[in-house]
C-alpha cells in the first residue's frame, strides 16, 4: 500500500514536534511545515512563547532534523492577518471578545493549510492538539483528549467535517507529561520549552496595549444599568466581560459591593458595570453553527454540555437548533459570559456542534 | 542520486582544493609567528596569494583575505564609504539589484553615517541603464565615495558591463561583487580598472569560509575589524592558511578549466531550458542568455508557488532555489525580479537553476521527467 503523505504543522513548540515524530512511527510519510504567521517576525524573546519568534523558527527545522524530515516554512503571513488579526481587532471594535486560536485552526491551520497540502498532493495535516478523532459512519468525529488539563477540542470544535477528516492528532490520547519525557527520550530539545498561552501576535502580553495602539484609546463613561455615570475608561476595547480589577470608580455602590463589567459598548463607547448577579447568563444565543457530523433535526430539544471558553469547564444544558441560532439553556446559571467566545455543545467527550456566541440572557 | 541545480548557492569541492586543504590542516603554525614553523606556513600562504593574483590578474599584495564574500563586501563598501567621507563624499552609487551583502552594508551606511544612496535601475534583461548611470555621476560629480555594481547577478545571471561603468565613472573608486563571475567568465582585475573586487572560494570549487577583496595597491581604507592587522592593516584575524591555500588551489583549477567547462555548462543549460519548454509550455526565462553567467538561469512558471515547487521537487530529489529568504527562513519576493519588472506573483513563480560542469544530462532528463506534475501539483495548491 503506498504510504499516506501528510504535513506535519511545527510550530516550534514540543507538542508538534513530538506529533510530527509519532507521524513518522506511523507510517506516514511526513514533511515538516512552520508557519510564519507574521510579517515581521519578532526577533529572540524570552520568557513568553508564541509562534512568530525567529527561535521558533529555528527549534522547529531543528526539531525535525532530530526526527529525519524534509523541513519547509511556509509564509501563512497574509492568510493570518487577514483571518485572524483582522477578525481580533473588528471583534474587539464590535465589543466582543474573540478567540484568536480557534479562527487560526478554522482559517489558517486546517483551511489554508490543509488546502495547500492537499493541491501539492497530500493527504493530511498533523498537529500537535490534545484532541482525539473517531471514525464513525457518518465521519469522523471529534473528541476530547485524555488529559482534561490540555484538552483543545473546545478551540477544534469550529472545524467542519472535510476539516477534521483531513486532520491527525496523534497526541490525543497522551498526557502532557508524558509527551515532554517522549520528547526528551526522541533526543528532541524542546522537550522542556515552557508551553505557550499568550496570544502569538501580541508578543509583548500586553493585550490591552495592543489593542489600544490599534483601535484608539478614546476614554468614555463606565454607567451603571440606568445610564448613570461612575467613572471613565481609558478605551471600551480593553475592558472583558466579568473583569472587577481596575474599573477606578469614582462613585462607591450603596451597598458597598463590588462591581463587574456587564455589557461593553462600542457605540457609545461606554462600559456597563453592575453586581455578580446581573453577571448571570442562563440562556445562550450563538451562531452559525458548525456540525461536526449531521446537524441535529431542527427546534428539537437535546441534552447535553456546553462549554463557553477555553479551558471552561462542561455545563449540563438543553440545547436546540432553530434553524439559526444554536440556543443553550443551561440547567445553572454561568457568570461573565462575553460574546465572541464559542459555545461548543459536547454528548459526553464528543463535539456535537459549535458556535460564536452572540447574545446572552 | 540527488540532481543538484544549485551551484550558485554552493558547489562541490574540486579535489586539487581536498588534498591542499587536507595537507595544510596537518601543518603546524601560525603564518604570523617569526619562527620557521610559521615561517613555513607563511610560505604556503603567500604562495597562495600569489596563485589567486595570476588568477585574477592582480599584484599579489592586492589581495586581502576574509572569512566571506558578505566580509570583502562591507569591507570595501564601508572603507571606500569612510575614505570618500573624509573629503565630505557621501554619495554611494549602486544597483536596484545588488545582493544583501552589497545592498545591506550601503543602507547601513545610509541609515548611521548619513551616506546617499543612488540606485540605478536594471531593465528586464538584467541590465543597468548607462544612460541614468552616467547622468547621475554628472549630477553628483564631486559627492560620490564609491559605485558599488555586481559584475554579474546572482540570480539571474546577467553580466554587466563593468569596463564601461568604470570609464563613466572617472575618478571614482568602482568596486564590483565578482563573487558569482569569478573563475566562470574572463575577468582581469589589472584591465577592468577597478577599484575593489570580491572574490570567494566556495563559490569555484574550494572551501567554505574563505574569500578576497581585491583591492588597489597604495589604497589604504579603514578596517572593520580591528587586531593584529594582519592583511595589510586593513583586515585582522589569523590566516586561514588551509583555507586560503585550498582556495588557490580551486582558483587555478577553475581558470585553468574555464573554457572547456563554459562550453559543457552553456550546452546543458540550454537542455534544461529546452526539456523545461518542453513541458511546461508557458515559462519564460528571466534576463537573457547572450551576456550571462554560463551556469544560472532563472525561470518563470506562471500561476505556481516557488515554495511549493521547491518542495516538491525537493521530494524528487532535485535540488534548486527560489531565491531569497529572510532570518526567520521565510521566502520573499526577489528585490532582484521586482526590479527587473515582474510583478510580486511573477517573482514567487520564480526558479533559479544554477548548473556546473559536474551536472549530467541524466540529472537534466530526471527534471524533465517530473516537472509537468510538479507544476501541476503547485498551480493546484495556489490561490493567487
Amino acid at each position: 500500500m503506498k504510504k499516506l503523505k501528510v504535513i506535519a504543522a511545527m510550530s516550534g513548540g514540543v507538542d508538534s514536534a513530538v506529533a510530527a515524530a509519532r507521524a513518522v512511527d506511523a507510517g506516514y510519510e511526513v514533511v515538516g511545515v512552520h508557519l510564519a504567521l507574521s510579517s515581521n517576525p519578532q526577533k529572540y524573546r524570552s520568557g513568553a512563547r508564541g509562534c512568530c519568534t525567529i527561535e521558533d523558527s529555528h527549534d522547529a527545522r531543528r526539531a525535525a532534523d532530530v526526527i529525519g524530515i524534509p523541513f519547509y516554512i511556509w509564509d501563512m503571513a497574509d492568510e493570518f492577518h487577514k483571518g485572524v488579526v483582522e477578525n481580533f481587532l473588528s471583534e474587539y471594535q464590535a465589543g466582543r471578545t474573540p478567540n484568536p486560536c480557534l479562527r487560526c485552526n478554522e482559517k489558517i491551520k486546517f483551511e489554508a493549510v490543509l488546502d495547500r497540502a492537499k493541491g501539492l498532493g497530500f493527504d493530511g495535516v498533523v498537529t500537535g492538539h490534545y484532541a482525539i478523532t473517531k471514525d464513525s459512519p457518518a465521519g469522523k468525529t471529534l473528541h476530547r483528549a485524555a488529559d482534561p488539563e490540555k484538552d483543545q477540542s473546545y478551540v477544534l470544535a469550529v472545524l467542519r467535517t472535510d476539516q477534521i477528516a483531513g486532520a491527525i492528532f496523534p497526541l490525543g490520547n497522551t498526557v502532557k507529561t508524558d509527551t515532554r519525557k517522549e520528547a526528551k527520550e526522541r533526543g528532541l530539545f524542546v522537550a522542556n520549552k515552557p508551553d505557550s498561552h499568550d496570544i502569538c501576535f501580541v508578543p509583548s502580553g500586553d493585550n490591552a496595549g495592543w489593542l489600544r495602539e490599534r483601535l484608539g484609546s478614546e476614554s468614555g463613561d463606565i454607567v451603571d444599568g440606568d445610564g448613570k455615570k461612575l467613572g471613565e475608561h481609558k478605551g471600551a476595547y480593553t475592558y472583558t466581560i466579568g473583569q472587577r480589577r481596575g474599573l477606578n470608580l469614582t462613585v462607591p455602590d450603596k451597598t458597598g459591593e463590588p462591581r463587574y463589567v456587564l455589557k461593553i459598548e462600542p457605540k457609545s463607547n461606554t462600559v456597563v458595570v453592575g453586581t455578580h448577579e446581573e453577571l448571570a447568563i442562563n440562556s445562550i444565543l450563538a451562531a452559525p453553527p458548525t456540525w461536526c457530523g449531521s446537524a441535529p433535526e431542527i427546534n428539537k430539544e437535546l441534552r447535553g454540555f456546553a462549554q463557553v471558553r477555553a479551558h471552561g469547564a462542561p455545563l449540563a444544558t438543553s440545547y436546540k437548533f432553530d434553524g439559526t441560532n444554536l440556543i443553550a439553556n443551561l440547567d445553572q446559571p454561568v457568570f461573565g459570559l462575553a460574546t465572541g467566545q464559542a459555545l461548543v455543545i459536547y454528548d459526553g467527550d464528543r463535539v456535537v456542534g459549535s458556535a460564536t456566541i452572540n447574545e446572552t440572557i | 542520486m540527488l540532481a543538484y541545480f544549485d551551484h550558485a548557492a554552493t558547489t562541490p569541492m574540486v579535489e586539487p582544493a581536498i588534498t591542499a586543504l587536507n595537507n595544510q590542516l596537518k601543518k603546524l603554525g601560525n603564518a604570523s609567528s617569526l619562527h620557521s614553523a610559521g615561517r613555513s606556513v607563511r610560505k604556503d600562504l603567500e604562495q597562495a596569494r600569489e596563485e589567486i593574483a595570476v588568477a585574477i590578474d592582480c599584484a599579489p599584495s592586492e589581495v586581502i583575505f576574509t572569512a566571506s564574500g558578505t566580509e570583502a563586501n562591507n569591507l570595501a563598501i564601508k572603507g571606500l564609504f569612510w575614505k570618500g567621507a573624509k573629503d565630505n563624499k557621501k554619495v554611494i552609487i549602486t544597483s536596484t539589484f545588488e545582493h544583501h551583502a552589497v545592498m545591506d552594508p550601503v543602507g547601513w551606511l545610509a541609515e548611521h553615517e548619513g551616506a546617499q544612496v543612488v540606485a540605478i535601475n536594471v531593465d528586464r534583461k538584467g541590465f543597468i541603464d548607462l544612460t541614468e548611470l552616467t547622468e547621475s555621476v554628472e549630477k553628483h560629480k564631486n559627492n560620490i565615495a564609491l559605485i558599488s555594481i555586481m559584475h554579474s547577478n546572482n540570480e539571474v545571471g546577467t553580466i554587466e558591463d563593468i569596463a564601461q561603468i568604470v570609464k563613466i565613472a572617472g575618478n571614482t573608486p568602482v568596486h564590483t561583487d565578482c563573487v558569482q563571475s569569478f573563475g566562470k567568465v574572463d575577468f582581469s582585475f589589472k584591465n577592468l580598472g577597478v577599484t575593489a573586487a570580491t572574490i570567494s572560494a566556495h563559490k569555484v570549487g574550494g572551501p567554505l569560509g574563505v574569500a578576497a577583496l581585491i583591492l588597489k595597491r597604495g589604497l589604504d581604507i579603514e578596517p572593520i575589524l580591528h587586531g593584529g592587522g594582519q592583511e595589510r592593516d586593513i583586515r585582522s584575524g589569523t590566516f586561514n592558511a588551509p583555507g586560503i591555500v585550498a582556495f588557490a588551489a580551486a582558483a587555478k583549477d577553475a581558470v585553468t578549466n574555464k573554457i572547456e567547462r563554459d562550453i559543457k555548462i552553456r550546452q546543458l543549460k540550454e537542455e534544461l531550458i529546452n526539456i523545461i519548454k518542453k513541458n511546461v509550455s508557458d515559462i519564460w526565462v528571466n534576463g537573457n542568455q547572450d551576456k550571462s553567467l554560463p551556469g544560472i538561469v532563472s525561470i518563470t512558471f506562471p500561476k505556481t508557488d516557488s515554495e511549493g515547487l521547491l518542495l516538491l521537487l525537493d521530494a524528487e530529489g532535485i535540488a534548486c532555489s527560489t531565491g531569497s529568504a529572510c532570518s526567520a527562513g521565510v521566502q520573499r519576493p526577489s528585490h532582484v525580479l521586482l526590479a527587473m519588472g515582474l510583478t510580486e506573483d511573477e517573482t514567487t513563480s520564480t526558479l533559479r537553476f544554477s548548473l556546473s560542469y559536474t551536472n549530467t544530462v541524466n540529472e537534466i532528463a530526471k527534471l524533465g521527467a517530473v516537472i509537468s506534475t510538479v507544476v501541476a501539483k503547485s498551480r493546484n495548491a495556489v490561490v493567487k
